[in-house]
């Protein structure tokens, strides 16, 4: 009898899955949750309803479509327009082939590019642009196939990433007066140029500031100290204005033009702030692993690049990858100096007489081109993270 | 002995093999080319101003401004530079204060709402702090400004809040509190009040000290406090306060307070981009604090109220702090960007004196030198704020 009592079985718990639990559990589980959920529910759907009525009644979207080649390449010259593309491929073959050699993250981002050109040339666009966009897909999947399992040529494509970067710049400018003055340069094409010359050069420079104000040497500390106070204490604004204002008073001789001296105050405001993240870095690298490189009888210089360097920038990974957001979006500054970067462009479509009064539609566009760049960075980073097991270790 | 022992020549290091004169030599060199570089600059620079026919003085701050500036303290444009200036730091400061308390609400709401167990709720303020995160300000504010604040109806038009508060396109018009005879009276009734409310959290600590047990110290003195300011504010004759309504005069309001579109624009636009950045800061803090601590108070019988006060608080707060100070700062420095829709703050009004005098080295050298201040003196103050907090949290 007692033996029956324990053995008998007992029902699970009805309902543990499905949506009506799933509703209970997280919307309804308390009066006050209840409560919320409908509040936020009555919230939701009258800002929706006045934005959806908004965008599909009355905004008139065809200021973007008029614009779009402005929006993206600013004053770039219609005739020169195949530097840009040329560009785009250079860049799409060493997507493609990271793609094949890597996977995860760099396809993902391969595939969604894939995708970005594929609606853009079902667009209603100029039939030259529409060629353009399809053979810029087809140069993505065809290095896809040849990168595909080729491990060693893992180091080659790490050195073409790097090689493009000027590369590209002269494809973009040209040479002499046939080519692109860099006052030509505008729009998207050039918010992304500044953003990576300020990454590709405020990094290394914040690292190298990073160390001396670690540096044992205190005439290095103070001065790498003082750089970094001063610059962290002022707004970027300030910097480029005096970049724009000072460079030449102070450089007579040379003749910097205006996008290289945005360039400069970018990349110095910049490197300060990311000697910080890197400092938090190398202050988190225990003692015993400088003693122990030194007691294998490595130098400071093999200390640094291969004990502590790669310790102290994979713990601080979410820091720089934020810093490269900021820098992003801080680039839309150089539209106040004067500059037609994206915001800048969007400025001077609403100047223009003929699409006065839609503020909201152009600038609602330009957010959304900020917003997709910020969060791919933002998505990048997380996965990173976790690949790299930061915080596991 | 004829030869030197070997272990001598080993002691006497050769100088440019010694660690110590190396180090020294090195700074050296180092400071020596910091110096030239800055000795070069110096002689560019002169040359430079030789060439564009201008001298270094700072005896142009006395002169006369001769601009207008559109809001602030009273300035006429025939007072000199130097108080043009002072206006433009004035108004740097109202916007930053007025905009860090109400990042510091908005931002606090959405971080706790992040942390809602209700997933609606929890969705609803990630997406806030992923969006208003990943725009640049900049686009925010001019949005702002054009697209919201310079669409909204006329005077003639204005919406009218209570009937006391109007907002138009030409700005926000806010009833204000002005103060009467009688406000006296009334203060001398709150230094009583105040006098009775320390008086009761003595009263109150000791008794807690000798009860030897967690509870809210201030429980006694806070009512009485209010209860006293209330009364004082009845028995007081005639009221202390009168309302300073907004009324339309011709063409604009007259009376009140009163924010411009431009100052409204920056505010918005500030306000609600930091809030995205301490939200997430607030998050962090808070889920920072291990769950078996909350876990733990609420087995030794603490409230949900005293859970938060007692242990989740004094722990989240100094992991807080100094992510919350950098965003803090950072408001202050992103109020810089009102020079994009013309709110006369302190890099705008510098950059009129700069295109009016062609002095720009030193009204930079100003312009530099009172955000370093500014930066300075509050990293400062939340640094003693810090120290204090965790003092006492420990």
């Amino acid at each position: 009898m007692e033996e029956q009592e324990l053995t008998q079985e007992i029902k699970p718990p009805a309902n543990t899955k499905g949506l009506g639990r799933w509703l209970k559990d997280n919307l309804f589980n308390t009066w006050y949750n209840t409560l919320l959920t409908c509040l936020a529910l009555v919230f939701l759907f009258f800002a929706l309803k006045g934005f959806l009525t908004w965008a599909f009644t009355e905004a008139e979207w065809d200021v973007i479509p008029a614009n779009f080649r402005l929006f993206m390449v600013g004053s770039y010259p219609q005739e020169q327009i195949w530097r840009v593309w040329n560009a785009i491929y250079i860049l799409s073959v060493l997507m493609g082939l990271s793609a094949g050699l890597w996977g995860g993250l760099v396809l993902r981002f391969a595939v969604a590019l894939s995708g970005v050109w594929f609606i853009s040339a079902l667009l209603p666009v100029e039939l030259s642009t529409r060629g353009w966009c399809l053979g810029a897909i087809a140069m993505i999947a065809v290095s896809f196939f040849l990168g595909r399992g080729r491990t060693s040529l893992r180091p080659w494509i790490l050195g073409g990433w790097i090689l493009s970067f000027p590369v590209i710049m002269v494809v973009l400018r040209g040479f002499g007066e046939n080519g692109v003055l860099t006052s030509n340069w505008g729009g998207l094409l050039l918010t992304l140029i500044l953003a990576v010359v300020g990454i590709v050069v405020s990094f290394p420079l914040g690292v190298f500031l990073a160390l001396c104000r670690q540096s044992n040497l205190p005439a290095i500390r103070w001065v790498s100290t003082t750089y970094i106070e001063t610059v962290r204490g002022v707004p970027l604004i300030t910097i480029l204005f005096m970049g724009n204002v000072l460079i030449p008073i102070f450089m007579p001789g040379l003749d910097i033009n205006q996008v290289l001296r945005m360039m400069i105050g970018i990349t110095f405001f910049s490197g300060a702030y990311m000697a910080e993240n890197v400092r938090g870095g190398l202050q988190g690298i225990p003692r015993g692993q400088h003693e122990a490189a030194q007691a294998v009888g490595l130098n400071y210089v093999q200390t640094t690049l291969f004990i502590v360097l790669p310790q102290a920038l994979r713990s601080v990974i979410p820091a720089i990858v934020g810093q490269f957001i900021a820098l992003f979006k801080d680039t839309s500054l150089v539209s106040i100096i004067g500059l037609i970067d994206l915001l800048g462009v969007a400025k001077s479509v609403i100047a223009n007489p003929d699409w006065l009064g839609l503020q909201a539609e152009v600038y609602l566009f330009a957010a959304v081109i900020y917003f997709v760049f910020c969060y791919a960075m933002s998505y990048a980073s997380q996965d990173i993270e976790t690949d790299l097991g930061v915080g596991k270790h | 002995m004829e030869n030197n022992s070997p272990t001598a020549v080993s002691e006497k290091i050769p100088f440019w093999r010694d660690v110590r004169v190396l180090r020294v030599l090195f700074q050296v060199v180092f400071l020596l080319g910091v110096i030239l570089l800055l000795a070069i600059l110096y002689t560019n620079m002169l040359s430079g101003l030789r060439r564009l026919g201008l001298t270094l003085n700072l005896n142009f701050f006395q002169d006369e401004a001769g601009f207008g500036i559109s809001e602030g303290i009273s300035y006429d444009p025939s007072d000199t530079y130097l108080k043009a200036f002072w206006v433009g730091i004035l108004n740097t400061l109202k916007v930053s204060i007025i905009g860090v308390v109400c990042a510091t609400f908005i931002g606090l709401f959405f971080g706790i709402a992040r942390l809602s167990s209700n997933w609606l709720i929890r969705t609803i303020a990630a997406a806030y702090v992923e969006c208003f995160r990943n725009v640049p300000l900049l686009l925010q504010i001019v949005f702002w400004y054009t697209a919201v604040v310079a669409q909204l109806p006329n005077i003639r038009e204005s919406l009218s809040l209570f009937g006391g508060a109007f907002i138009n396109n030409r700005g926000v018009y806010l009833p204000s509190p002005e103060p009467t005879s009688s406000l006296t009276i009334w203060l001398w009734f709150l230094g009583a009040g105040l006098l009775l409310a320390v008086f009761l959290y003595v009263l109150r600590w000791r008794q807690l000290q000798r009860l030897d047990r967690p509870g809210f110290r201030a429980k006694w003195a806070l009512p009485a406090f209010l209860i006293v300011a209330l009364c004082g504010w009845f028995l007081t004759p005639g009221s202390p306060f009168t309302l300073d309504l907004p009324v339309l005069q011709g063409f604009n309001y007259q009376g009140g307070m009163s924010f411009s579109p431009e100052f409204s624009a920056l505010l918005i636009g500030l306000s609600i981009y930091t809030s995205a950045f301490i939200a997430e800061v607030v998050r962090s803090g808070i889920q920072s604090v291990v769950k078996g601590q909350r876990e733990a108070a609420r087995a030794v019988g603490l409230k949900e109220g005293q859970t938060l006060r007692l242990v989740v608080l004094p722990q989240a707060v100094p992991i807080i702090l100094p992510p919350l100070t950098s965003q803090y700062l950072n408001l202050a420095k992103n109020s810089s960007l009102a020079v994009a829709i013309g709110f006369p703050e302190l890099l705008g009004i510098g950059r009129t004196m700069m295109l009016q005098t062609g002095q720009s080295i030193p009204v930079f050298a100003m312009i530099m030198v009172s955000y370093l201040v500014m930066s300075l003196t509050t990293s400062a103050a939340m640094n003693w704020y810090n120290r204090w907090i965790t003092r006492i949290g420990r």
